[in-house]
C-alpha cells in the first residue's frame, strides 16, 4: 500500500511543477519582445526543465499505479484522464523541442491542470478489471487512443493561442462570442472542480432509492445537495434537501444535479470575473497570446494533427477493432463509444481535406482544431457518462 | 482539346496551369497571381479539363474534394444522430411491438420519432449504407484525377525553371552574391548533407526530399477502400456467421452456423474479486459492491466423424478440451465461439414427495426433470404419481387454463394425478411454486423437497472471412497516412540570374517552419542571398525589428 500512497504523492509533484512551469513560461512570454527571440530566452529553458521533471514525475505516478494494481492504469475515468493529461504534457515537450515556443506552453500546461484537477474528482481507487478488460488489448488500445487524443489536444491549445491573438476583442463579433464561451467552459470546468471539492471536504452525502429504466429497485448516493431527484425517489438520508423535481427513469438526476450545480458555480464564477474587468474575460488572456506568431501556431496546429491523427487511428479504431473482435465477437458493434471515434476520425479526415484541397488554413484551421478538442472531450465525458453503452466502466 | 506548346518547347496536355517542364504559368489567371497554387503542381486534371458527357458530369461530381467533405460531413452528422438513443442491437426486446413500445416508454415522442423515422437500425438503413457507398465512390475518383497528373508531372520536372515560376513561389529570395559558383557548390554539399537529392543542369540546382510522402494520401485510399471492399464481402453467404447458443451445463448441442460441429458445456463458473486475495481493491470493492473476476465455460468439441451423415449425431470424434473466457474465444477451422453472457442457477429439476395428509404417511421421493420431464414417476407401496400436464414458466390463469410464457423453467407449475391404493383412481392436483390448487379436497398430496438448479452459458458463434481483408486494408491506411503525415516533400532551387544573382526558391508540401530550419542552414553556409516566407510576415517584421 505504500506504492500506493508513493503514486499518488507523484502525481501531486507533476500537477505542483506543471504550476510553477506555467509561472516560467509566462516569465519567458513577457521576457521577450518576441517570438523570434525566444529561443536563448532563459526563463524558457528553466520553464521547460520543470515541465520535464513534472512529465517524469506523472510517469512515476503511472508506472508505480501500474505495478500496484497490476493493469495498465487506464481502466477508469480518474486513470484515463490522468493519463491523458500526461500524454498531453508529453506531446507539448515534443513540440516545444520542434518549434521551442514558451507561448504554447502558457496555455498547454494549465490546461493540462485543469484536467487533472478534473480527473481528480472522479473516484480515485483501485479497482480491479471486469473480465471484459482483461486483455493486453486495454494496455495497447487505450494508451494508444489516448496519446492520439493528446496530440490531437495540441493543436486545439495551438488553434486557441492563434484565435486569441487574432480575434478582434474589441468588437462585437460571433468570433469574440464563441472565444467568450470557450474560455467560460475552461471557468466551467473550475466550478465543478471547486463545487465538488467543497461538498467531499465537508463530507456531504445524500442516500436515496429509485427505480430503474428497467424497472428494478435500486440506489444512489448524492454527494452534491439534490436538485432532481431519480425516478420514484425515495430519501434514505434524513434532513437532506428535498428535490425540486423528479425526473424519468432514463435521465440520471444525480448526475444532473452534479452538472447543474458546476454551472451555477460556473456561471457565478464568471459573472464575477466579468464584472470585476468589466469587459470579456478573454481579453484579459489575449496579451498572453499576443507575442506567439500566427504562422507558427497554425503550423504547430497543423503538424499536431498530421502526428496525432495517424496514431488515434491506429488507437482509437484499428486496435479498437482487434479487440472488439476478441472480447465481444464483432470488431464493429455501432456501440456509441465507438461511433463517436469514428465521428472524431471523420472529423479530422475532413479537417485535413479543407486543409489541404480548399486552403482552410490561420483562423478556419484554428476553429476546427478546437472543435475536434470539444468532440474528442464529448467522446470521453458525455459518451461515458450520459449515453452509456459498453465503455462505461466508470 | 490539343495540347498546348509552352514558350520553353514542352508540349503540355489541355488544361495545364504550370508548364510540367519550366513551370512558367499557362493560363491567364496563374500569370495575374502573386503567388502559384502548387496543389497537384499544376497540372491537367480530368476534372477540371472535360465538362460535356454524362460521364464527365459523375466524374467532376466525385471528384471533388468539396464534395467528398460534404459526405463525410453528412456521415458524420447521420452517426451522431445515431447515438442519441440506443440502437436496436441494444435494445433488450425482440418483437418490432416490442421494440417501439421500448422507444415509446423510455424517451416518449421523441423516442416514438426515432423510431418511426428508421433511426433505430440506422446504421443498417439504405440510405445510410448508400452514403457509405458515395464516400468509397469519391475516395476512388478524387484519387485516379489527381493522382496519375500528379505523378507524371513531378516525373517530368526539370531543373531549372523559368523565373515566373521561382518568383511565384512562397519561399523566394534573389541577390547577388560574390561567387555564383562557389555558392551553388557549397550549396550543393550542404544540401546533400541535409538527406536531399541534388539534381545539377546549367547553374541550376533542384534539391529534393521526401517525394514519396506525396504519395501518401493515395496508398491510404488504396486501403480504405479495400477496408470498404471487406464490409460489402461480408453481405455474401458464406464470408460470415454470427449466432447466438445458450448452452446449460451438461448439455451437448450441435453448434449453428458450423455443421458437423458440436459442443458440450461441462462446466460453466463464475469467480468475484475477494478482499482478503486482492487488497488494494479493498476500498473499490466496499465502494461497488462485488466486482466479477472472471467466468468461464469449459467445453468440449466434437465434430462428425467422416462417414456419418450430416446431421447423425451418434458419431462424433473427440475435437478437443477447451475453456472459453472472456478475451479468449474457442477457434477451429475459421470458427470462434465466444463467451458473451450467463444465466445463474436455472432449475434444472425439482424433487417432490407424496404424502397422506392425515398421517404424514410418505410414499417415497420422486425428482422431474424440468426439461425432459417423465409421464409417471413409480413410488413405493404401489403409489405412482402421473403428469398430466407441465407448464414451464407459469404465468397464471387465462380462461380457466394455466398458461406457460416460455419453454424455459423459470416458474415451473405441474398437474399432476395421485395413484394410491386408496384411491386407485387416482386424485388431481395442480402444483406450482408455493402454491396448492386442488378441484376436491383430496386425501393425498404432493408437496415440494428440493430444487437443483444450473448455470446457462451464453456463447456466440462468429466466421468472418473478411477478417483479414480488413486487416489488410487497414495496415495499408496505416503505411499511407504515415507515409503522408510523418514525411514532408521539400523543394528547393537555386539558380543563376544575370551577372551575380542567385535566384532562391522553396517549396514544401507541410511543415513550412522545418523547411526554414533548413534553408537557413544551406544559405548561411553557401552565402545565398536572404529569403522572404510571403506567407508570414509576422516573422520577418520581426527579425528586422529585433535586428534595428
Amino acid at each position: 500500500m505504500e506504492l500506493a500512497s508513493l503514486s499518488a504523492n507523484l502525481l501531486l509533484i507533476s500537477f505542483v511543477a506543471y504550476f510553477v512551469a506555467t509561472l516560467f513560461f509566462g516569465g519567458a512570454v513577457k521576457g521577450t519582445k518576441s517570438e523570434a527571440s525566444y529561443k536563448s530566452n532563459r526563463w524558457g529553458k528553466i520553464a521547460i526543465v520543470i515541465t520535464s521533471i513534472g512529465f517524469v514525475s506523472h510517469v512515476g505516478f503511472f508506472i508505480t499505479r501500474w505495478i500496484v494494481s497490476g493493469h495498465a492504469p487506464v481502466s477508469n475515468m480518474f486513470e484515463f484522464i490522468t493519463a491523458f493529461a500526461m500524454m498531453l504534457v508529453g506531446a507539448f515537450i515534443l513540440l516545444f523541442y520542434l518549434y521551442r515556443t514558451p507561448s504554447l506552453g502558457l496555455f498547454a500546461l494549465p490546461i493540462a491542470i485543469i484536467i487533472i484537477a478534473y480527473a481528480s474528482m472522479f473516484p480515485r481507487d483501485i479497482a480491479p478489471l471486469i473480465p471484459a478488460l482483461q486483455s493486453y488489448w486495454l494496455t495497447v488500445h487505450v494508451i494508444t487512443a489516448a496519446l492520439g487524443e493528446a496530440i490531437l489536444a495540441i493543436s486545439a491549445i495551438a488553434g486557441l493561442v492563434y484565435l486569441l491573438k487574432n480575434v478582434d476583442l474589441t468588437k462585437k463579433s460571433k468570433q469574440r462570442f464563441w472565444l467568450e464561451s470557450i474560455i467560460f467552459t475552461l471557468i466551467l470546468v473550475f466550478g465543478f472542480v471547486l463545487s465538488s471539492t467543497t461538498f467531499t471536504i465537508t463530507g456531504y452525502e445524500a442516500k436515496f432509492s429509485f427505480i430503474d429504466k428497467n424497472d428494478n429497485p435500486a440506489q444512489i448516493v448524492y454527494n452534491y445537495p439534490p436538485l432532481f431527484g431519480m425516478n420514484e425517489y425515495e430519501s434514505l438520508t434524513p434532513d437532506t434537501m428535498k428535490p425540486f423535481a423528479e425526473m424519468p427513469a432514463i435521465v440520471n438526476a444525480k448526475t444532473l444535479t452534479t452538472f447543474v450545480w458546476s454551472l451555477l458555480v460556473g456561471i457565478v464564477l464568471y459573472l464575477i470575473i466579468r464584472i470585476i474587468l468589466r469587459r470579456p474575460v478573454a481579453t484579459m488572456l489575449q496579451p498572453f497570446a499576443k507575442k506567439a506568431n500566427s504562422k507558427l501556431m497554425d503550423e504547430i496546429g497543423y503538424r499536431a494533427v498530421l502526428i496525432g491523427f495517424p496514431v488515434f487511428t491506429l488507437g482509437a479504431l484499428i486496435f479498437a477493432m482487434i479487440w472488439a473482435h476478441e472480447a465481444w465477437s464483432r470488431f464493429w458493434g455501432w456501440d456509441p463509444k465507438e461511433v463517436w471515434a469514428l465521428i472524431t476520425w471523420l472529423f479530422y479526415a475532413a479537417f485535413l481535406h479543407l486543409r489541404l484541397s480548399r486552403g482552410w488554413e490561420g483562423e478556419k484551421s484554428a476553429w476546427l482544431a478546437v472543435i475536434g478538442f470539444i468532440i474528442i472531450m464529448f467522446n470521453l465525458l458525455a459518451v461515458n457518462l450520459i449515453i452509456a453503452g459498453l465503455h462505461s466502466y466508470a | 482539346m490539343s495540347n498546348k506548346k509552352c514558350l520553353c518547347g514542352h508540349e503540355n496536355p489541355f488544361g495545364t496551369i504550370l508548364c510540367e517542364q519550366c513551370g512558367r504559368p499557362q493560363t491567364d489567371e496563374a500569370k495575374k497571381s502573386k503567388l502559384v497554387d502548387m496543389r497537384y503542381e499544376g497540372s491537367a486534371r480530368r476534372s477540371q479539363t472535360y465538362k460535356r458527357s454524362i460521364i464527365d458530369r459523375v466524374w467532376n461530381f466525385f471528384s471533388s474534394v468539396k464534395v467528398g467533405i460534404s459526405i463525410i460531413v453528412a456521415v458524420l452528422v447521420t452517426s451522431a444522430f445515431g447515438t442519441l438513443f440506443p440502437q436496436k442491437l441494444y435494445v433488450p426486446a425482440v418483437t418490432d411491438a416490442d421494440i417501439a413500445a421500448y422507444y415509446e416508454r423510455l424517451y416518449g415522442f421523441p423516442g416514438v420519432l426515432y423510431y418511426e423515422l428508421g433511426f433505430y437500425d440506422m446504421y443498417n438503413s439504405w440510405w445510410f449504407i448508400t452514403l457509405i457507398g458515395m464516400l468509397g465512390t469519391s475516395i476512388i475518383i478524387a484519387s485516379f484525377d489527381r493522382v496519375i497528373p500528379l505523378y507524371k508531372s513531378l516525373k517530368k520536372q526539370r531543373t531549372k525553371r523559368h523565373v515566373s515560376f521561382m518568383s511565384r513561389q512562397r519561399i523566394y529570395g534573389i541577390g547577388s552574391v560574390n561567387d555564383t559558383d562557389v555558392s551553388l557548390g557549397k550549396a550543393e554539399k550542404k544540401l546533400k548533407e541535409l538527406r536531399y537529392n541534388v539534381k545539377i543542369e546549367d547553374g541550376a540546382i533542384l534539391a529534393e526530399k521526401g517525394r514519396f510522402s506525396r504519395w501518401g494520401p493515395y496508398v491510404n485510399h488504396t486501403g480504405l477502400i479495400i477496408f470498404l471492399f471487406g464490409v460489402l464481402l461480408r453481405g455474401l453467404p458464406g464470408f460470415y456467421v454470427d449466432e447466438t447458443l445458450w448452452l446449460r451445463e451438461g448439455e451437448m448441442r450441435a453448434i449453428p452456423g458450423a455443421p458437423g460441429f458440436y459442443i458440450e458445456n461441462q462446466d460453466f463458473m463464475i469467480e468475484l474479486y475477494s478482499k482478503e486475495e486482492d487488497e488494494v481493491f479493498g476500498d473499490a470493492i466496499d465502494r461497488v459492491g462485488a466486482i466479477v473476476k472472471n467466468y468461464q465455460t469449459d467445453v468440449t468439441l466434437y465434430k462428425e466423424a467422416e462417414d456419418a451423415l450430416l446431421g447423425q449425431s451418434d458419431k462424433l470424434e473427440f475435437v478437443k478440451d477447451y475453456s472459453i473466457i472472456v478475451n479468449k474465444p474457442l477457434n477451429f477451422e475459421g470458427y470462434n465461439v465466444f463467451q458473451m453472457d450467463y444465466r445463474l442457477d436455472e432449475l434444472k429439476s425439482m424433487t417432490f414427495h407424496l404424502t397422506e395428509k392425515s398421517t404424514d404417511r410418505s410414499f417415497g421421493e420422486f425428482t422431474v426433470d424440468l426439461t425432459n420431464p417423465e409421464p409417471t414417476y413409480e413410488l413405493e407401496e404401489g403409489a405412482r404419481v402421473e403428469l398430466k400436464d407441465y407448464f414451464p414458466d407459469y404465468d397464471g390463469i387465462e380462461d380457466g387454463e394455466p398458461k406457460t410464457k416460455s419453454p424455459v423453467p423459470n416458474n415451473p407449475a405441474f398437474i399432476f394425478k395421485m395413484v394410491t391404493s386408496d384411491k386407485p383412481e387416482g386424485e388431481m392436483s395442480f402444483v406450482a411454486i408455493q402454491q396448492t390448487l386442488e378441484t376436491e379436497v383430496n386425501d393425498y398430496k404432493v408437496s415440494f423437497v428440493s430444487a437443483d438448479t444450473r448455470d446457462i452459458s451464453g456463447l456466440t458463434v462468429r466466421k468472418d472471412k473478411t477478417l483479414y481483408i480488413l486487416l489488410l486494408g487497414g495496415i495499408i491506411f496505416m503505411i499511407g497516412v504515415s507515409q503522408g503525415s510523418y514525411w514532408n516533400h521539400r523543394r528547393i532551387w537555386i539558380q543563376k540570374g544575370e551577372g551575380n544573382e542567385l535566384l532562391l526558391a522553396g517549396h514544401t508540401n507541410k511543415n513550412w517552419f522545418s523547411l526554414r530550419k533548413e534553408l537557413d542552414q544551406v544559405r548561411d553556409y553557401a552565402n545565398l542571398p536572404q529569403y522572404e516566407d510571403r506567407e508570414d510576415t509576422e516573422s520577418f517584421e520581426q527579425q528586422n525589428g529585433d535586428n534595428s
